[in-house]
């Protein structure tokens, strides 16, 4: 069996405010996930995604049940730091995650606060842009770079800590279609040739479609847990969370409503137009 | 119009001037302004001058730069100038109208103060045109370094200082977008007394208040996330270091600095 990278059993959390005790945000989480593979979290918005990849790396700590990263867990403030630095989290708006006023100094950022030494920070940092493909624009100011370019150092800023995983809390939901492009394609080439794990959070279906495994969740629960493929052919239970399938699903399943034998599971436009051809012979 | 504003801005270089340590150039501007006001005749003041055009010349920033950030200081110029002019009674009267009078010692003192004013504006000026906010926030952290000892918070300072500086285009650029938005639904900044324009300025403000604790609030999640926990344990990528034209730029500091007070004692 693979290895475990975020395990959670029975997790469940509310957000204690002033008035008392608040409604459960997500009410027993079990997950598994593992080292390498690329998962996406589906949901709309309330569901409990975001909380639960607070998780992920103790800026929150459940109510109930247990967190473990790495086999640590989140609740021991002995090991906070040593899960941070396995777990690196990006979150929506690039903007609020930039801490310096030069991109190479903002990348080295993590790595200082970890106490390496210098040259090993330059060799670091010089790697993380590379990675991203940032590498040119290592002395510009972050506010001058576009959305996309931010992000993606935001994510270098991540991975120079080195990583196992990294958790991206919906690092799309600000971005312009090729901002979404160019971050949705440096997280998957991260996780296919440097083996980092990846957890989404989104609420794009493509971008969940891109995924090795997709969770779906709903009121603080899991709801579904598969391959998209698989996940994607439940049209009425996605629906019935609020959520849409790809376009691709979608009609594949209005032409099998309207009584033609195709599958549901086609993701790609190519795959579809080849289901619907091979229907139609 | 908001994007004009020169505060802290730097322009990047190779020369000698840029490659200076931050804290060279942090103490070097310190004994600059010292010797300023320590300079009281002609021969003090062109010799400051003469340093000034030197480094000014040397860092490549060029007077057209420094004028144009000198801007929003006219008007207090112009008001030192025409103060010093008229109260000044030292020296022979030259003119006399109306309850007004302007005598030698008076011009003598508006040239001086309005001189001492541009150069130390020009020197603090090329303090900031030549070394990066990250640079110059190390250079204080560093140099007030000591001060921890007495637990000051001199690190968290340093921060809060190049968080500043990070975040005046963001905040810049957002008001600008509250502007936009405030006018499309029929506010007006512009027409009005002051007191009228400063209310005006309260649905501006609000906003741009709310939006900044929350981004404060997100940065200060994401610095926990990438491990950020104070200054223990913490190194630096570019560790300062001082060279040997560090020393040789003190050296000449502390010799521009001595002059100074020389002249000053022989009345010069």
């Amino acid at each position: 069996m693979a290895e475990q990278i975020i395990k959670t059993e029975n997790v469940s959390f509310a957000y204690t405010g002033a008035e008392g005790v608040a409604p459960l945000v997500l009410n027993g989480v079990t997950l598994d996930i593992e080292a390498g593979s690329f998962v996406a979290v589906l949901g709309h918005n309330g569901c409990g995604k975001s909380t639960l990849a607070k998780h992920f790396n103790a800026i929150l700590l459940p109510s109930g049940g247990k967190v473990y990263v790495d086999g640590m867990d989140t609740t021991d403030e002995d090991r906070t730091l040593d899960i941070r630095r396995t777990v690196g989290m990006v979150f929506q708006n690039p903007d609020n995650q930039i801490v310096a006023s030069i991109v190479e100094e903002d990348v080295a950022f993590a790595p200082e606060n970890l106490g390496v030494e210098p040259a090993e920070i330059r060799r670091r940092v010089d790697e993380a842009l590379a990675a991203v493909d940032m590498s040119d624009y290592a002395q510009y100011a972050p506010h001058l770079l576009s959305g996309g370019q931010k992000q993606r150092v935001a994510i270098a800023g991540v991975i120079a800590m080195r990583p196992r995983c990294i958790v991206l809390d919906e690092p799309t939901a600000m971005l312009d279609p090729i901002g979404r492009e160019e971050v949705i394609d440096t997280i998957q080439k991260l996780n296919r040739e440097f083996g980092v794990t990846v957890v989404l959070i989104t609420h794009h279906m493509d971008e969940a479609a891109r995924a090795d495994r997709l969770i779906v969740m709903d009121h603080g629960q899991v709801i579904a847990d598969g391959a998209p493929r698989v996940v994607f052919q439940d049209v009425e239970g996605l629906r019935s969370v609020g959520l849409t399938v790809p376009e691709t699903v979608g009609l594949l399943y209005e032409l099998r409503q309207a009584g033609l034998n195709v599958p549901l599971d086609a993701l790609s436009v190519d795959e579809c137009a080849e289901a619907i051809a091979k229907a139609l012979k | 119009m908001l994007k004009d504003i020169t505060l802290g801005q730097y322009f990047p270089g190779e020369s000698i001037v840029h490659r200076l340590d931050p804290r060279t150039k942090l103490i070097l501007t310190v004994v600059y302004i010292v010797a300023l006001f320590s300079a009281k005749f002609v021969a003090s003041y062109a010799l400051m001058m003469a340093v000034l055009v030197t480094c000014i010349l040397l860092s490549g920033v060029g007077f057209k730069a420094l004028f144009r950030g000198m801007k929003p200081v006219i008007i207090i110029i112009t008001l030192t100038a025409i103060l010093n002019l008229f109260y000044n009674t030292n020296g022979t009267l030259l003119v006399h109208f109306w309850k007004l009078s302007i005598y030698t010692g008076g011009i003598q003192m508006a040239v001086m103060m309005v001189l001492r004013i541009l150069m130390l504006i020009s020197g603090t000026f090329l303090l900031t045109y030549t070394t990066s906010p990250i640079q110059l926030t190390d250079g204080i952290e560093s140099l007030l370094g000591p001060l921890k000892k007495l637990h000051l918070p001199v690190h968290e300072l340093a921060m809060l200082m190049s968080i500043a500086l990070r975040f005046i285009p963001t905040l810049i650029e957002e008001t600008d977008k509250i502007m936009a938005a405030q006018k499309a639904r029929g506010a007006d900044f512009e027409s009005g007394n002051l007191v009228q324009k400063a209310k005006a300025l309260v649905p501006l403000l609000v906003p741009l208040f709310v939006s900044a604790f929350r981004r404060a609030d997100e940065l200060a999640t994401a610095m926990e996330c990438r491990c950020y926990h104070g200054d223990s344990g913490r190194t630096r990528m570019k560790k300062l270091t001082f060279a040997f034209r560090d020393g040789a730029a003190l050296v000449l500091g502390a010799v521009v600095l001595a002059s100074v007070l020389v002249l000053r004692h022989f009345g010069f």
